[in-house]
C-alpha cells in the first residue's frame, strides 16, 4: 500500500517537477523573443496597466491604491483624455507573489502593448519586475514610499525615499529632545535597511540607539520586546513594523504603562487605513511620518478627499500611498503632454527636462529629472481620537530626492 | 531584578494565552483524536462575536462580559454544525480529517473576509483591561503588571477548573472519559457515544469561542488570526500528551516561560527558533508527550 502512494507520490513529484521545468522555459522564451514592445497607442484610447495585489495578504493596502488609481483615471478621461484619447485601464492581479508581478507586468507591456504601468507595493515586488521594465523599456510607476539605495531609467517613484521621510523624522526627533531611541521593526529588507541609515544618522548627530529588535513577519506576541523597550529607558521608539504585528505591539505597549507623553512611537508605516484596524484607543497622541494626511490643508485634497469618499464611501480614509499613486497618474499625464507622445523615450526625455510638475493633494509636487523621484514635503503627524492624523510639523518646503543620500556625510558608507 | 520579574510574569501570560487557544482542541484533538485544522478559526469567530456585539452594546466592558458566553455558543454551534456534516463520517480517517477541516478552514476565512472586510477591525477594550497594576517599585524602574495579562490568566485558570470539574465530577464527564478510554466498550455499556462526541466537540469548539474573544485584548482581529495561533495551539496539545487535560497545562506554561526567558537575553527569531528546537528533541525523547492515557485496550 505504501509502496504503491510512494511510486505515485514520486511519479506526481516528477510531472509536476517537468511541467515547472515547462512552464519555466516557456516563461523565458516568452520573454527573449519579447520585441521591443512599444506602446499601441494608435486606438481611439490608450491602455495603461495597473498592477496591485488584489488577493493575498497586500491586497488590504493594494486594492486602495488601485482604487486611487482608477479615481484619477476617472478624473483625466472626464476633462478630455491624453493627447485627445482617452484612457483605457487594464488591471492586473499580482497576487501578493512577486513573481506574479513580473509575470503580470510582461504580459502588460507585450500582450496589451500599455502605454504605462501603474502599481506594486512591497519593495520586494519592485525589485521582481524592475529587469521587466529595463528590458522591454517599458514605463513603471511605483507609489509607496521605500527603503531608497535604488533608481531605474524605466522606474518613476512617487513615494518618499529615505531623505523624504526617515531622515526628516530623525532631524523632527532630535530636535524634541528625543536622542535615545529604540528601533522596533518586522524582520525584512525595508526594516533593516531602514535601521541601518537611522543608526549611521544616530552616530553622526550624538543620538544614541538603545537598542534594536526584528519580529518575524505576522508575529503577534510583543511582550518581551515591550519589556525590553520599557527597561531601556529611551526616550522615543522608531517603529518599522508592518502589518498584523503592529496591532499586538500597540496593545502591549498601551498595557505595559508605556504613553505617547512618556516615550512617543514613531511609525513610518501606519497610516490612516491601518490607525482604523489598530484602534484609535492605543494610537492616540503616537506618531507618524508621511508626506501626505487626509488632514493635509489645501483646495487640492478637499477635491480629492471629496472625490474618493463620493466614489468608495464616506468611511473610507485617504491616505499616503493612494495620494502618491492618484498623483502618479497626473505626472505621466503632464510628462506625455509636454513631449506630444505616448513613445517611452520622448516621455522620458520630457521628464529630464524637468518642470513636470501638478497640484497634488499634498501640494505641488515636481518631478526631479535625473533621479526620477518627486519632490516631497515631509510631514510628522499626530493621531487624533477621530482616527485621523493631523499635522505636527512639516519640513517648510518640498525636499529634493537624494535615493543615495548623497548629499548626507554620514551615509558614505551605506550605498 | 524588576526586569526578571515582569519577564517571569511576561511567561506566565504568554503561557495562559497559548492554554486558553490549547485548551478546546485539548478536548477535540486530544481526547477525540480529531485533528480540526478549523480551530483557529473557532477562535476567529470568537474575536468577531465581540466586534459585533460592540456594534450593538456600548459600554466596552459589558459587552466584553457578554461577548463570553456567547462566543462559546456561536464557536460552539459552529463546532457541532462540522462534527455533524463532516466530521463524524470522517472518525476513521485521520488524514482526510486533516485536509476537510482544513478546507473549512479556508471557507471561513473568506466567508469573514466577505462579510467583515479583509482589512482587520478594531475592538474597544474596556478602560479597566487597558491599564496595569503596579506591584512594586524600585530605583530601576516599577514592576507592573497588565490588567489584559491577568485577565487571561484569570480566565485560563476559570476554564481549566470548569473543565475538570466538568469531565472528574460529573456523569456527562465519565462518559466523555468512557468513550475516550475504550469507544467499542462504552457502546456497549448503553452509552450513546455520538451524543458524547457531539457534546464534547460543542464544548471544545466554544472554548475557542472564548479564547477569542480574549485575543481581542492583546492581538489583531482579522480574518488570518487564526491559522496564526493553531500551531502553537496545536504543539501545546501534542507535547503535553494526547488526552491530558493537565499535560496541556504544565506544557503551556513551561513553552511561555521558555518564550519569555530565551527571547529576553536573545531575540524574538531566535527564540522561537530554541523553543522549537527543544520540542523536537523532547518529542524524540517522549514522542507520546508528557502524560500519557494508559489503558488496556489494544488500540
Amino acid at each position: 500500500m505504501f509502496r504503491v502512494r510512494g511510486h505515485r507520490t514520486a511519479a506526481t513529484a516528477a510531472v509536476l517537477t517537468a511541467a515547472l521545468m515547462l512552464g519555466a522555459c516557456g516563461r523565458t522564451t516568452g520573454q527573449g523573443a519579447a520585441p521591443q514592445a512599444s506602446a499601441d497607442t494608435s486606438g481611439a484610447t490608450v491602455k495603461i496597466g495597473l498592477l496591485n495585489s488584489l488577493s493575498g495578504t497586500m491586497a488590504i493596502s493594494e486594492v486602495t491604491v488601485k482604487n486611487a488609481l482608477l479615481l484619477a483615471v476617472e478624473e483625466i478621461n472626464a476633462a478630455g483624455g491624453v493627447l485627445g484619447k482617452k484612457i483605457e485601464p487594464i488591471s492586473e492581479d499580482g497576487a501578493s507573489d512577486w513573481p506574479t508581478f513580473a509575470e503580470k507586468s510582461q504580459k502588460l507591456i507585450s500582450q496589451d502593448r500599455v502605454a504605462a504601468v501603474f502599481g506594486c507595493w512591497t519593495s520586494a515586488s519592485r525589485k521582481a519586475v524592475k529587469p521587466v521594465y529595463e528590458k522591454n523599456k517599458a514605463l513603471l510607476f511605483y507609489p509607496v514610499q521605500y527603503e531608497g539605495l535604488e533608481q531605474s531609467p524605466y522606474i518613476y517613484y512617487t513615494g518618499a525615499t529615505t531623505n523624504q521621510q526617515i531622515v526628516p523624522a530623525l532631524d523632527y526627533l532630535k530636535s524634541k529632545g528625543k536622542t535615545s531611541l529604540y528601533l522596533v521593526g518586522s524582520d525584512y529588507v525595508f526594516p533593516r535597511t531602514a535601521n541601518k541609515i537611522i543608526k549611521a544618522y544616530a552616530a553622526a548627530n550624538g543620538m544614541k540607539i538603545l537598542g534594536e529588535e526584528y519580529a518575524p513577519l505576522g508575529s503577534t506576541e510583543f511582550s518581551t520586546i515591550t519589556n525590553k523597550v520599557k527597561a531601556s529607558g529611551a526616550s522615543a521608539v522608531f517603529n518599522t513594523l508592518n502589518g498584523d504585528s503592529n496591532v499586538a505591539f500597540f496593545k502591549e505597549y498601551k498595557s505595559a504603562g508605556l504613553t505617547a507623553a512618556k516615550m512617543p512611537v514613531l511609525s513610518v508605516s501606519i497610516a490612516e487605513e491601518e490607525v482604523k484596524s489598530i484602534g484609535t484607543q492605543y494610537l492616540e497622541g503616537q506618531l507618524t511620518a508621511w508626506n501626505y494626511y487626509q488632514t493635509t490643508p489645501g483646495k487640492a485634497n478637499e477635491t480629492f478627499v471629496k472625490a474618493y469618499k463620493a466614489k468608495y464611501g464616506q468611511d473610507k480614509p485617504t491616505s499616503d500611498p493612494m495620494e502618491a499613486a492618484y498623483v502618479s497618474v497626473h505626472l505621466w499625464k503632464a510628462m506625455v503632454e509636454k513631449a506630444g507622445s505616448f513613445d517611452v523615450e520622448k516621455v522620458r526625455a520630457a521628464g529630464a527636462g524637468g518642470g513636470i510638475t501638478f497640484d497634488a493633494p499634498e501640494g505641488k509636487v515636481t518631478v526631479d529629472g535625473p533621479t526620477q523621484h518627486v519632490f516631497k514635503t515631509a510631514r510628522i503627524g499626530e493621531v487624533g481620537p477621530d482616527g485621523l492624523i493631523s499635522e505636527v510639523w512639516n519640513s517648510g518646503e518640498p525636499i529634493k530626492p537624494d535615493p543615495y543620500l548623497k548629499d548626507y556625510d554620514w551615509a558614505s558608507g551605506l550605498a | 531584578m524588576t526586569l526578571v520579574f515582569s519577564q517571569l510574569f511576561t511567561g506566565i501570560s504568554i503561557g495562559a494565552v497559548l492554554l486558553l487557544i490549547a485548551l478546546g482542541l485539548s478536548l477535540t484533538f486530544g481526547q477525540m483524536n480529531v485533528i480540526n485544522m478549523a480551530h483557529g478559526e473557532f477562535i476567529m469567530a470568537g474575536a468577531y462575536t465581540v466586534y459585533v456585539l460592540q456594534q450593538v452594546i456600548s459600554g466596552a466592558g459589558v459587552s466584553l462580559l457578554v461577548a463570553l458566553p456567547v462566543a462559546f455558543l456561536v464557536a460552539g454551534a459552529m463546532g457541532v454544525v462540522l462534527e455533524r456534516l463532516l466530521i463524524r463520517r470522517l472518525y476513521t480517517r485521520r488524514l482526510d480529517t486533516l485536509l476537510v477541516t482544513w478546507g473549512v478552514s479556508l471557507l471561513l476565512q473568506q466567508l469573514a473576509r466577505d462579510v467583515f472586510g479583509a482589512p482587520n477591525v478594531q475592538t474597544q477594550a474596556p478602560e479597566l483591561l487597558t491599564g496595569s497594576v503596579k506591584i512594586l517599585s524600585t530605583g530601576a524602574g516599577d514592576l507592573v503588571l497588565a490588567n489584559s495579562r491577568l485577565f487571561i490568566l484569570a480566565l485560563a485558570l476559570l476554564a481549566v477548573a470548569a473543565l475538570t470539574l466538568l469531565l472528574r465530577a460529573t456523569p456527562l464527564g465519565r462518559r466523555v472519559r468512557a468513550v475516550v478510554q475504550n469507544r467499542d466498550l462504552a457502546a456497549a455499556s448503553g452509552i450513546a457515544t455520538g451524543r458524547v462526541d457531539r457534546v464534547t466537540f460543542f464544548i471544545g469548539s466554544g472554548l475557542a469561542g472564548v479564547a477569542g474573544v480574549a485575543l481581542t485584548l492583546v492581538g489583531p482581529i482579522g480574518p488570518t488570526m487564526g491559522t496564526n495561533i493553531i500551531i502553537d495551539a496545536f504543539l501545546v496539545v501534542v507535547v503535553g500528551g494526547i488526552g491530558q487535560l493537565k499535560g496541556t497545562v504544565i506544557v503551556a506554561f513551561a513553552l511561555g516561560m521558555m518564550q519569555s526567558l530565551v527571547e529576553y537575553s536573545t531575540t524574538i527569531s531566535v527564540a522561537k527558533v530554541l523553543v522549537f528546537l527543544a520540542i523536537v528533541a523532547f518529542l524524540q525523547w517522549r514522542p507520546q508527550g508528557l502524560f500519557t492515557l494508559r489503558t488496556r485496550s489494544l488500540a
